[in-house]
């Protein structure tokens, strides 16, 4: 196997902006090989986000402490300061967000934008940026790409904003891209044409991805490997087809049997994770899932759970795995 | 009965720190804050207790003691153009300085207010025929508007506090029309209409816990805007009349010693000045501790 | 439509909701959104109607129209029979009947208000006096599963999203309603927490025989909930049918593209193709004919010129498709929808 284009290890991130330091990642190991789509998969707080963020290295630096290694495409990230940070943004790596609206900038076309992104870590002519983007567009598919260059973002729909965004994002050829939710914020039948154009420019382009997501079908579609983060650690990683089919985390057990689908009998009722996701600020010692978790001992409360190959590739960070090899089988 | 209810159920419940509560907490950590707040409820005891304190009385003059300089023995800090003693005018001053300061903005908070808040909440006509009419008196300049309506209604402290309200009603009604519209379309209060409150109640229980706050701050900062206008309107003859000591007034009348006593001149300026800043720093303490965030 | 059974609880004829967007000379408003343009349906004491349809197809327009929250262009609601507003059924005694819980948990809770103060407002307002409203408040809170000693007197902002949620489903129990209307109400939360809630509204629901009206963009939720389902297509109803029949043979196209957008979950069967292309187009100037002819892939002549009326498909089943009548301009007309799995 080859080298991963990136590595992440030990991740550590605390917010101290706030009364109490926050952790919100506790140590994350994550490796993406070249070529490769990971989805992070988690709820709100579980720190896939901040996961994501952290290899731009975006966060308000007064007010994070982040503790780790993360290389990416053989740059040391932590490393980096200042104009070397900035052009190994968007060069290097780049990321897609959820919200269009908020990267691009309302007063700006969108081909503006983009021809602008693209002199700044090039070295090329205004006209040869722009015939860059024109062709971009059409990878993209946004139809009449002419006319949508002069296109200010608030003149777009939903779906072609995302598009537009991809398109910056992909303007100065990444081999890395980071995707934060992009397609959380559509309708499904546009989330559907989002995700296969992301996966075909994935796979022509040759591109390593970070898919972050709270929808595990979302995941499925994309993904060729799944890591599951609860409370800031990811508590399972595995190939697609193994942490859907057989999933060992209790975590993960849980959030595959509580989706609705297909008919309800009457009377049914859905098999529901009890409790709440932790608070961040109040972690419990030991395993932070175990106050919801239906096979948690008294060791699950002591101690974190080590990280344990239940089979080659398939990671998961439990104490019962040998009670849910039963579960989910 | 859809539900049984039971007295037990009126049992003690545990009970968090409430919003004011929390601002409080947040208000005490700001030094900055404090010590404003130290030095204008020294200004209000001050003012309050003026008799007390004054060394002397503040309308009796000795004309041979005429524009004393600080420091001189038995004038702390000097004589007026009349003889009579710095200090005690200057704490005298404090009551109707204050007064003019205070006064007009809570007249004016509580009357643009309702102006505002009714404006915002009902919207459509209502909103338009009130928030116009408050935005011609907005199109003058604020100065301009206090002179020209003290002028027209003639000196005195009774003139003085209406023009000085007139002028600070619209600014507030624009601040609490804009915060109600913004509170007006937020899902709570479309649920309180949804349960069939009517309007009034929605107010009183829904909107005006929400909006009073920032009118509240933005009204404090006022005080100090309207102290200045004050004592403006006194030293133009248009306030308060002499021999009243007030620090505005005093301004004017000293302003004949500008180049022979400048040190005596200020003092009157430099006790503004302290006042204004202080509720100045308070208000900026007050809106930061306001803006929790859950 | 309906077979003669027991009269429908609410009754929707003719309603309408189109917003001025731009206004020209003297007011006059030059274009309008349509966002609700002649919608009928009712609903039935004890059935879960869900409505689904994408962003800008009317389907929170139309909640906010049944509560009154905003006047309907044209057309009335019926409860019991009775014109909501008329003097027969003020506005206030209707609210007592039908109550609603929003998407966002947090924002339709008063931050200043303790959840108990939040619930009770509703009964005081009703002429409960206060002692009894926060009696029934903490009884409630206990009913949705939060302990009243605990939760009784925090702020929304000390809770969780999920516990929020619960808050304002006691909060609209609070004036024992006949009907929940539920607009996008398990959308915001995480999915963990989703199946907690969906399980207390179905408990709810058989407990005070509760009528649902179940609105969500999320079609595996209202396949789960539902008992009937309206699709919307841009102010429209493009589809009306019982829940398995409308999922396993839908008859309009716009129907069974939704349905086939839906992921697999199963990493060897990915889609490969989208069903439908683009946006939904801006309801601004919707297209004329039937406003789904633009996307739709059997689009023919007769779609772009005549608007297609609701037609029967089949036992309390109706679709808005020039491919449903048998004997229409469509050359699939009489055509089944081949089934979407």
């Amino acid at each position: 196997m080859d080298e991963p284009i990136l590595e992440i290890e030990d991740l550590r991130v605390t917010f101290t902006g706030g009364a109490k330091p926050v952790r919100a990642v506790d140590g994350v190991d994550l490796s993406l090989r070249r070529g490769e789509v990971v989805a992070l998969l988690g709820e709100s707080g579980s720190g896939k986000s901040v996961t994501l963020r952290s290899v731009l290295r975006l966060h308000q630096e007064n007010k994070t402490k982040i503790e780790g290694r993360i290389t990416a495409a053989g740059i040391d990230v932590m490393a980096l300061q200042g104009a070397a940070l900035a052009d190994f943004r968007g060069k290097h790596v780049s990321m897609i967000f959820q919200e269009p609206m908020l990267v691009l900038d309302p007063v700006y076309s969108v081909g503006q934008q983009i021809i602008e992104a693209i002199c700044k870590h090039e070295n090329i002519a205004a006209d040869e940026a722009r015939k860059r983007v024109l062709h971009l567009f059409e990878r993209v598919r946004i139809p009449s790409p002419e006319r949508r260059l002069a296109a200010y973002p608030h003149e777009m729909s939903g779906g072609m904003r995302q598009r537009a965004m991809i398109a910056l994002a992909l303007s100065c050829h990444p081999k890395i891209l980071l995707a934060d939710e992009p397609t959380t914020a559509l309708d499904a039948t546009v989330q559907v044409q989002i995700l296969l154009l992301l996966r075909e420019l994935q796979r022509e382009l040759g591109l390593s991805m970070i898919f972050v997501t709270h929808d595990i079908s979302v995941g499925v579609e994309v993904a060729d490997r799944i890591a599951v983060m609860y409370a800031g650690r990811i508590v399972e990683i595995g190939s697609v087809r193994d942490v859907i089919r057989a999933p060992r985390h209790p975590y993960t057990i849980g959030l595959l049997s509580t989706r609705a689908h297909g008919g309800r009998l009457t009377g049914n009722r859905l098999p529901a994770i009890a409790g709440s996701p932790p608070d961040l600020a109040n972690l419990p010692p030991g395993c932070a899932f175990a106050p919801r978790c239906g096979l948690a001992s008294s060791q699950c409360a002591a101690s974190t759970p080590p990280a344990l190959s239940v089979k080659e590739g398939q990671i998961v960070r439990c104490f019962r795995v040998d009670a849910t090899a039963k579960v989910s089988a | 009965m859809f539900l049984a209810t039971s007295t037990k159920l009126l049992e003690p419940i545990l009970h968090s720190p409430g919003y004011w509560r929390t601002v409080w907490t947040r208000f005490r950590r700001d030094p900055v804050a404090i010590g404003a707040g130290v030095v204008v409820l020294a200004l209000i005891l001050m003012a309050i207790f003026a008799p007390l304190i004054a060394p002397q009385d503040p309308y009796q003059g000795m004309s041979l003691r005429r524009l004393r300089p600080p420091g001189t023995p038995g004038y702390l800090l000097g004589t007026d153009e009349l003889g009579r003693d710095m200090l005690t005018r200057l704490i005298y001053g404090a009551r109707i300085s204050l007064f003019m300061g205070v006064t007009p903005v809570f007249v004016a908070l509580f009357l643009g207010t309702t102006i505002g808040v009714v404006a915002g909440y009902l919207g459509g006509w209502t909103n338009t025929i009130l928030m116009r009419t408050v935005d011609v008196f907005f199109a003058f300049p604020s100065v301009l508007l206090a002179v020209a309506m003290a002028g027209a209604l003639g000196a005195g402290i009774g003139n003085g506090l209406i023009a000085l309200t007139l002028v600070f009603i619209p600014p507030i009604a624009r601040v609490a029309e804009s915060v109600t519209t913004g509170v007006r379309t937020r899902d709570f209060v479309e649920a309180a209409r949804a349960s069939g409150a009517g309007a009034f109640l929605i107010i009183r229980k829904h909107v005006l816990g929400n909006v009073m706050g920032p009118i509240f701050v933005y009204a404090m900062s006022l005080i100090a805007v309207s102290m200045i206008l004050a004592s403006g309107l006194s030293f133009l003859g248009l306030g308060v009349k002499p021999p009243e000591p007030d620090w505005g007034l005093m301004l004017n009348t000293l302003r004949t010693a500008m180049y022979t006593q400048p040190l005596l001149c200020a003092l009157p300026g430099v006790m503004i000045f302290i006042t204004s800043i202080s509720f100045n720093l308070l208000t900026d303490g007050l809106r930061s501790a306001m803006d929790v965030k859950s | 439509m309906e077979p003669a059974k027991a009269s429908p609880l609410l009754q929707i004829t003719g309603l309408k909701k189109h917003f001025p967007v731009k206004t020209g000379l003297f007011g006059r408003p030059s274009s309008s959104v349509y966002a609700v343009d002649d919608i009928a349906f009712d609903v039935h004491a004890g059935e879960t109607l869900g409505i689904v349809g994408e962003s800008g197809c009317g389907k929170s327009t139309t909640a906010r129209l049944l509560m009154g929250l905003i006047p309907p262009t044209a057309g009335t609601v019926r409860f019991d029979g009775k014109i909501v507003g008329s003097p027969a059924l003020p506005l206030k005694e209707f609210h007592r009947q039908v109550q609603m819980v929003f998407q966002d948990s947090y924002a339709s809770l008063n931050p200043r208000l303790t959840v108990e103060e939040s619930i009770a407002f509703g009964p005081t307002v009703h002429g409960v006096s206060r002692r009894e409203a926060i009696a029934r408040a903490r009884s409630l809170l206990d009913r949705v599963g939060l302990d009243p000693i605990r939760f009784a007197g925090r702020f929304p902002h000390e809770l969780s999203g999920g516990q929020r949620q619960r808050v304002n489903i006691a909060r609209a129990l609070a004036l024992e309603p006949r009907i929940l209307l539920l607009d996008e109400a398990v959308s915001a939360l995480d999915k963990s927490v989703e199946a907690q809630v969906l399980n207390l509204l179905l408990d709810l629901k058989d407990a005070f025989g509760l009528t649902y009206l179940f609105i969500s963009h999320d079609l595996e939720v209202v396949r789960f909930m539902a008992t009937r389902v309206l699709v919307m297509y841009l102010g429209k109803v493009a589809e009306l049918g019982p829940t398995e029949a409308l999922y396993t043979k839908s008859r309009h196209p716009y129907t069974s593209a939704l349905l086939g957008s839906l992921l697999s979950m199963d990493p060897d069967q990915r889609t490969e193709r989208a069903p439908l292309a683009g946006d939904p187009p801006n309801p601004i100037d919707p297209p004329p004919g039937c406003r789904f002819h633009t996307r739709c892939a059997f689009a023919e002549a007769v779609c772009s010129l005549h608007e297609p009326v609701l037609h029967a498909a089949g036992a309390s089943h109706a679709a808005a498709c020039h491919m449903v009548p048998p004997n229409g301009e469509h050359s699939k007309s009489g055509m089944a929808m081949k089934a979407v799995s």
